[in-house]
């Protein structure tokens, strides 16, 4: 970026297993920009400069071990202390292919080639995490030629081969490290700051609550490459590892503000598959990687996955300003299209999720199956008690402004037995709730139309029926 | 002997070893600059005034030029002289670029091009067909018409009828590759570009005008492209002339590549249309009359909007038999991008029609749509061989299999199955002489197990309320051969080195498609040597001049053919020297090595010799491909030398609360004649079919109503993602050997499996249909809300 937007840095990280110290990066480099323009390599492919193609798909290493990562909406700090590979760096130094990249060869996987090296990439992270979920893996690469079959042959193919031993061991090889990394402060005056702990975190923020916090970046990444936005004064928040994790006591998960989609799915999964499974459909295996869900709420979008299935669990949200903690039912947070209940300077510190019984059902709605926000979300969380109805939380993205419950059709059913009957008194109520946007994913009427739906999905759902077309096997 | 051989795609090891370049990954010289265009915010109107001193002196940037600052006419239009590369005093689409920034930085570029401020005294555009048709805006006089027969009378005299309509929208390319281009500035005012470019002849021609220099001063290079699909015919003239202005302005070499937003926005997609329907027919579904009127919608230019509504016309009958047949086209001019070539150029469009009204018809008369669709089908072709059963194709055909044969290279001009007189004939008077759809679709439904699985996804759905599953089997047959008859030919270059390597050119373009590789196996199999001995080179117009897009599915029929003739004219010469050199006639080229009577010597030996007695070891080649003569205003002749053929069947479930829905099987057969690669054609065949079924479903463009296009970036606009692709996706070759007298008997293999993917939109139809009495009347894309609207109709 041409316009100084912030300060600069000094950053280091390891690329292709070669050290790499930086003086002087703007830190809204992004990583392809720098990958492509400074370093030459450039078979690390721009395809939409959006996180959305996966053709610009790195491997990041660190402690956690290995993950595919959009370059294009990576800033250069956040790579500071990892490993960086790119699709240069998979072959070993003997120049023998990567399975992933001999299995692409030998199943006619490319055809243009453009969208291979993410492709590969991504194949490579996930068979180093024995990951063989195919089709979850590969949703956010992005391939326009050949249909994907050849693609997916390749990576059933590469599967049973051994990884290389040049990439086994890059998660317990440190990597550079970097002035900030240690987490040394920065000279005063400066207006890129990346901390290391919620504490300083805290205090900086308070100091300069007219910095824009960047977290995973897979929201603020687009502010950059796409709307050209002088961000100012930023703080990178991936060094602050104590807001990251999950924290399970007898009657809650708290949920880290700095944990990413990923770690939540693998965490709050098994208690709720209906969260995980729709968490599945989150971005991408890229964006899970990257974002957080910290970040997915307190951008406050009203079509941000997670808000609503949180809302129908009943989560409590906790902010923090300096030293100052105050807690709140989610929903509360969310006040009007682009406007919360968070103060200059306040920041998410988590979300905590009560144990319950599991009730709950997300239905996403989107063009595409994968990798699509959606039209309408409905996280739905209806109690029964007997035969009659005693609680329900019935949350939605899509439908208005912000992240909302549907108040009118939650009473509706409330002290109604659990059948057909009330649940259709309940879509009719839900008519008041809502006055849904027309827009390029959908119209009003068919976004009322299917959140009333939903309620009918949600009772043939508990009763057994069939209802989801992505259980429909041959 | 490399042809026929699954073999790899030539540059599979440098794409997954991200080696591959392509157009922005060429190095560039200290000094290059970088472009971005400014675009209009609004769809139509007069411009007052342009504020740019906030772009001109944003960082980086050298200077920033409008339609005023040009020095020469820069025209970027393939067709008809009206793209002006900078809009002049008006603009026609939101997106149209009016300004062009030159920078130092890609990032510099794309900063200040947002910083214009353009004043424009807008006025109402013209943006949906009855927009169009009210202010009679159109691309020609009026509407063209084709017809066979008399579709009125014989509508009158119907037993049956009905009338209906089908939207279905465009299409956005998006090839990953986003349009690119490079301009070096050389000695003398001359230009070499770097273009990502399906065609760099015209990219040539388009540079060599607006830099006010002949031909002969520029040269056009294009080694691959990351996809093009159409996409990459004219759009990226814009870019190629903009860094040849700007390169010539500053003296520094120039580049451009669109954002991806920016690509979306600027460039033209596949033509949205509306086709409707007046069908007359008997109680068995046989079409006895149809009315079709089709209304494209072409964007602001008119680009390539004619051939492509022609295309469309031309395919309106598919693999059916029409006696009385009238199609109405109508080619609208809106304030939309310029919607330009993509894959199938019109024929999609076409097909889908009447796909559309088989299914509409069988639905109304309770038949399976697989029968009414059998008992319009185009007869298949009087062949000696044995009639195909279930289990077995019909016999292949010897003219393959005789190696003379293959190796002659000589066309006659009337090929004795081409010349029957009692074939059938389409609505524009082609006779259809070598039709297989009957037997294909029999062996195509034997192996799928169609009417079982029907029947058993009746019993499905009659035990499922909430989910509903659909199956259809539908057939393509698509026209090979550019409808413009004059570019239908090619040029190729073959030099032998004295140790017998092999230099390759020809005027085809490289988009992923497989065409080099296929190209190089005939070289290879012409000389009898391995494949690695041929080198495949970058498509450079001073080495093969005035070539016509890689287009049309034409890529392997031209270029082949004009490589076949350029080896076997180097052949020749060498065996003419070594026949007088060991006086024998019996020569042969095979692995690598020349058999001379009864002596054997390497190929490379061969080459030496004939270059020590002073043979020209380099030739051209030149190919046009014969017998057809077509006039597209009568709508008579033949434009095409032969169709292509083909069937998929494809197995869908919906959810009737939402609309979601996904595709459960696919099983295709498909006719790449005698294929060059079996590989390499299956590989367009399951791509084609995805790409298909993905304009058909998730696939939406979406306009607001000030003619902003709101799906510009892969975040809003889906094309299939991984999980999308049929779970069970089975694709088997019919590998019969073509009749007409292609090289080594292939067929064409880039447009025609694109429409298999109307076979998903038909299973979702036959989905909807067991939702209720009416019919679903669904329209395309069938994104989950026009489903669910489907749905909601049966039961009205």
């Amino acid at each position: 970026m041409v316009p100084r937007l912030v300060d600069l840095m000094d950053i280091s990280f390891s690329l292709n297993g070669n050290p790499v110290s930086l003086r002087d990066v703007s830190p809204t480099t992004t990583l392809l920009d720098w990958l492509r323009d400074a370093q030459h390599l450039t078979g690390t492919k721009e395809g939409c400069n959006e996180g959305d193609c996966g053709a610009c798909t790195v491997m990041i290493t660190d402690a956690d071990g290995s993950r595919a990562l959009n370059g294009c909406i990576l800033f250069l700090p956040q790579v500071s202390g990892k490993h960086v590979t790119t699709v240069e760096g998979l072959a070993a130094p003997d120049a023998t292919l990567h399975p992933a990249q001999q299995a692409m060869i030998d199943h006619h996987g490319s055809q243009c080639g453009f969208c291979t090296p993410g492709f590969v990439v991504t194949m490579a992270a996930a068979h180093l995490n024995g990951a063989t979920d195919h089709d979850v893996q590969l949703a956010g690469n992005l391939c326009r030629c050949t249909g994907y079959a050849p693609i997916i042959r390749a990576a059933e193919a590469a599967a049973s081969r051994p990884a290389p031993p040049h990439l086994l061991h890059l998660s317990t090889t440190p990597p550079g490290e970097s002035p900030l990394a240690t987490g040394a402060e920065p000279p005063n005056g400066t207006t890129a700051h990346q901390p290391d702990s919620a504490d300083k975190l805290a205090q900086r923020y308070a100091a300069h609550p007219d910095a824009t916090l960047i977290a995973g970046a897979t929201d603020v990444g687009l502010w950059v490459t796409k709307q050209h936005r002088d961000l100012g004064h930023v703080i990178f928040l991936n060094k602050c590892t104590d807001l990251r994790g999950i924290k399970e006591s007898d009657s809650a998960f708290r949920i880290g503000a700095m944990t990413t989609l990923a770690q939540v799915e693998t965490a709050l999964g098994p208690h709720f598959p209906s969260l995980g499974a729709m968490i599945r459909r989150y971005g991408s295996v890229q964006v899970r990687n990257a974002a957080t869900i910290g970040g997915n709420i307190a951008n406050g979008s009203p079509i941000g996955d997670s808000p609503p299935a949180l809302i129908a669990l009943g989560a409590t949200l906790h902010l923090r300003h300096g030293d100052t903690r105050r807690d709140m039912p989610l929903e509360d947070f969310f006040i009007a299209y682009g406007k919360q209940d968070r103060q200059p300077g306040e920041f998410v510190e988590a979300v905590s999720v009560p144990k319950q019984p599991d009730r709950l059902r997300c239905y996403k709605l989107s063009k595409r199956f994968d990798q699509d926000i959606s039209a309408v979300c409905g996280c739905l969380f209806i109690t029964v008690e007997g035969d009659q109805v005693t609680a329900a939380r019935l949350a939605y993205g899509g439908m208005a402004g912000t992240p909302k419950r549907a108040a009118r059709a939650e009473q509706a059913m409330i002290g109604q037995p659990f059948t057909q009957a009330t649940i259709e008194g309940a879509m009719q109520a839900m008519a008041q709730d809502f006055e849904p946007l027309s827009d390029m994913r959908a119209s009003a009427a068919y976004r009322l139309k299917t959140a009333q739906n939903m309620l009918l999905r949600y009772l043939h759902d508990m009763r057994g029926t069939a209802v989801n077309v992505q259980e429909v096997t041959l | 002997m490399n042809v026929a051989k699954p073999l790899p795609h030539d540059a599979a090891r440098l794409h997954v070893t991200g080696a591959a370049r392509y157009t922005d990954d060429i190095p560039t010289p200290p000094g290059t600059l970088h472009l971005a265009f400014g675009t209009s915010p609004v769809a139509a109107g007069t411009i007052k005034t342009m504020n740019l001193e906030p772009a001109k002196s944003a960082p980086g940037v050298i200077a920033v030029l409008t339609a005023d600052d040009l020095p020469h006419d820069c025209d970027v239009s393939p067709s008809a002289h009206d793209e002006p590369l900078l809009a002049e005093g008006t603009v026609h689409h939101a997106g149209q670029p009016v300004f062009l920034v030159i920078a130092t930085s890609h990032l510099a570029a794309r900063y200040a091009a947002t910083l214009g401020d353009v004043q424009i005294d807008e006025t109402r555009p013209i943006l949906t067909i009855e927009d169009a048709l009210a202010a009679d805006s159109r691309f020609e006089e009026g509407p063209r018409v084709y017809q066979k027969g008399d579709a009125a009378k014989a509508l009158d005299g119907a037993a049956q009828r009905l009338d209906g309509s089908i939207t279905m929208g465009g299409q956005e390319h998006f090839y990953l590759e986003g349009q690119a281009a490079l301009a070096l500035p050389q000695e003398d005012g001359d230009m070499v570009v770097q273009s990502s470019t399906q065609h760099p002849t015209e990219i040539q021609h388009k540079v060599a005008h607006a830099i006010g220099r002949p031909m002969h001063a520029v040269r056009v290079e294009t080694r691959r492209m990351g996809g093009g699909f159409g996409g990459k015919e004219s759009q990226g003239n814009a870019l190629a002339v903009a860094c040849a202005v700007a390169a010539s302005l500053t003296g520094k070499p120039c580049k451009m590549r669109y954002d991806r937003d920016d690509d979306f926005i600027i460039t033209g997609k596949r033509h949205d249309f509306r086709i409707e329907y007046d069908v007359g027919f008997d109680t068995r579904g046989r079409i006895t009359a149809l009315d079709f009127t089709q209304y494209a919608r072409c964007g602001w230019a008119q680009d390539l909007s004619l051939p492509v509504a022609d295309r469309a016309m031309l395919h309106a009958d598919n693999a059916y038999h029409l006696d009385n047949i009238r199609i109405t086209s109508h080619r609208l001019r809106t304030n939309t991008q310029s919607a330009t070539a993509f894959r199938g150029f019109g024929g999609p469009q076409g097909v889908l029609g009447i796909e559309r009204v088989m299914d509409h018809i069988a639905q109304h008369l309770g038949l399976d749509p697989l029968e009414v669709r059998r008992v319009n089908y185009y007869a298949d072709r009087i062949s000696d061989a044995p009639a195909a059963t279930p289990d077995a194709p019909a016999a292949i055909p010897d003219a393959d299999t005789n190696s003379a044969a293959r190796g002659s290279g000589k066309i006659p001009s009337d090929p004795p199955d081409l010349a029957q007189t009692d074939a059938q004939t389409t609505p524009y008077h082609q006779p259809v002489t070598d039709c297989i759809i009957n037997a294909l679709t029999q062996r195509l439904a034997h192996s799928a197990d169609y009417a079982n699985r029907r029947r058993a996804i009746a019993e499905w759905n009659a035990a499922n309320p909430v989910l509903k599953r659909g199956i259809a089997l539908t057939p393509v047959k698509f026209g090979i051969s550019f409808t413009l008859t004059h570019l239908n030919q090619a040029g190729a270059l073959v030099h032998v080195y004295q140790d017998g390597s092999i230099h390759m050119n020809h005027g085809g373009t490289e988009m992923g498609q497989g065409l080099f590789l296929k190209v190089a196996q005939v070289a290879a199999d012409r000389f009898g040597v391995p494949l690695e001995t041929v080198k495949i080179t970058a498509t450079d117009t001073a080495k093969v001049p005035n070539t016509s897009a890689t287009a049309a599915s034409s890529g392997s029929d031209l270029n082949g053919m004009a490589v076949q003739n350029a080896c076997d004219e180097i052949r020749k010469r060498i065996e003419d020297h070594l026949a007088e050199r060991y006086q024998t006639r019996e020569i042969t080229f095979a692995d690598g090595m020349v058999q001379v009577g009864r002596e054997e010597i390497t190929f490379a030996q061969a080459a030496t010799a004939a270059y020590e007695a002073r043979i020209s070891l380099s030739a051209t080649g030149f190919y046009k491909t014969p017998d057809i003569q077509w006039d597209r205003i009568a709508g008579k002749g033949r434009p095409f030398f032969y169709f292509a053929y083909g069937a998929a069947c494809t197995e869908v479930v919906i959810d009737t609360l939402t609309g979601e829905n996904r595709i459960l099987r696919a099983d295709i057969l498909h006719d790449a004649g005698h294929s060059l690669n079996p590989a390499i054609d299956t590989g367009q065949i399951e791509g084609g079919y995805v790409q298909g079924a993905g304009w058909l479903t998730t696939e939406e463009l979406v306009w607001d109503d000030k003619g902003v296009l709101k799906t510009h970036a892969p975040s809003t606009y889906k094309i299939p993602a991984c999980s999308d692709r049929p779970d069970v996706f089975n694709v088997a070759l019919w590998d019969q050997s073509n009749p007409a007298q292609t090289v080594y008997r292939s067929k064409a293999v880039g447009e025609p499996p694109f429409m298999l993917g109307i076979s998903a939109f038909m299973a979702l139809s036959d989905a909807i249909a067991a939702c209720g009495p009416a019919y679903g009347d669904l329209q395309a894309p069938a994104t989950p809300e026009a489903v669910l609207n489907a749905v909601e109709r049966t039961r009205a």
